[in-house]
């Protein structure tokens, strides 16, 4: 077991415990901050597996943005506790089973796939070769994911305009 | 030498069950969308894997493109839910769903 294995074997556990972890909190403030170390787990194994841009940006979008977004919200909405429980008791033995089943099914396949056994080579995508490659190969994706982005700042601004009456006013029109 | 190419698919799978299950059982629409995250994050780290495996940097751009998407969807979901929490005073899916069924 090389270095590189036992690194790696810490991040999954970093990463597996940190997410049962918020998945479970009932306080979300918690369940939040819980997360940001899952996703800064997972920026250090796409580091180890030879991504450092996406390592970086994984960082910065995720931890960051995402997560300090869904901070701002939590902050700001008032989040009544419902019920004295964390997962409503009619709900969450149905989610555990199909989980499980999910999840027997993902760890058989991917262990009787022929090639499931490869042991993978440590290899390192230079972030200007990368640049490189997506501009060369995917410059039209790129261009449509930047439309994707401005189509959702437009989106959250029209959901989120504050109007002083209750009702919104396209809800209204469009009632007989 | 680093690890098998299944011990990284497992890994995103449990990553992504504990993701799918947070979706399913929790009654919070924050708490919901968290578990959608969670899947989108799962899915990157097997692409990331699938890409070293396989020594194509195909893998990586889907992240990027992933990554874009997440984004996309928690500003779009995060404004939804304030919104009705604007509307209904509550994050609980079951109240907001009786909330707008009493408006109509």
């Amino acid at each position: 077991m090389s270095l590189f294995s036992v690194i790696f074997y810490i991040f999954a556990a970093v990463i597996v415990i940190s997410t049962a972890m918020a998945v479970t909190r009932k306080n979300l403030v918690h369940a939040v901050i819980y997360l940001i170390v899952s996703f800064f787990g997972s920026a250090g194994l796409f580091y180890l597996l030879g991504a450092p841009l996406l390592a970086a940006l994984e960082i910065i979008i995720y931890a960051g943005a995402i997560m300090i977004l869904f901070l701002f919200i939590v902050m700001m909405l008032k989040v009544e506790e419902t019920g004295n429980r964390v997962f409503a008791a009619k709900q969450w033995i149905p989610a555990a089973v199909l989980s499980v089943v999910v999840f027997a099914l993902m760890a058989y396949l991917s262990f009787a796939v022929p090639g499931g056994q490869t042991q993978m080579r440590a290899a390192v995508a230079e972030p200007a070769a990368f640049g490189t490659y997506l501009f060369q190969h995917h410059w039209l994706s790129i261009e449509i994911v930047s439309l994707l982005l401005l189509v959702a700042a437009i989106g959250a601004l029209y959901l989120g305009r504050h109007r002083e009456k209750g009702q919104p006013e396209g809800e209204r029109e469009a009632r007989p | 030498m680093i690890v098998p190419f299944s011990h990284v698919m497992i890994l995103s799978g449990v990553v992504f069950v504990i993701g799918m299950f947070a979706l399913l059982a929790r009654r919070n629409l924050i708490m919901m969308l968290l578990g959608v995250e969670i899947m989108l994050n799962a899915a990157a780290i097997a692409f990331v894997g699938a890409a070293l495996r396989w020594q194509d940097m195909e893998g990586h751009s889907i992240v990027l493109f992933i990554i874009a998407v997440a984004a996309t969807e928690v500003s779009i979901g995060l404004a939804m839910i304030v919104r009705a929490h604007r509307r209904t005073g509550s994050v609980d899916p079951e109240i907001i769903s009786l909330e707008s069924k009493k408006e109509e």
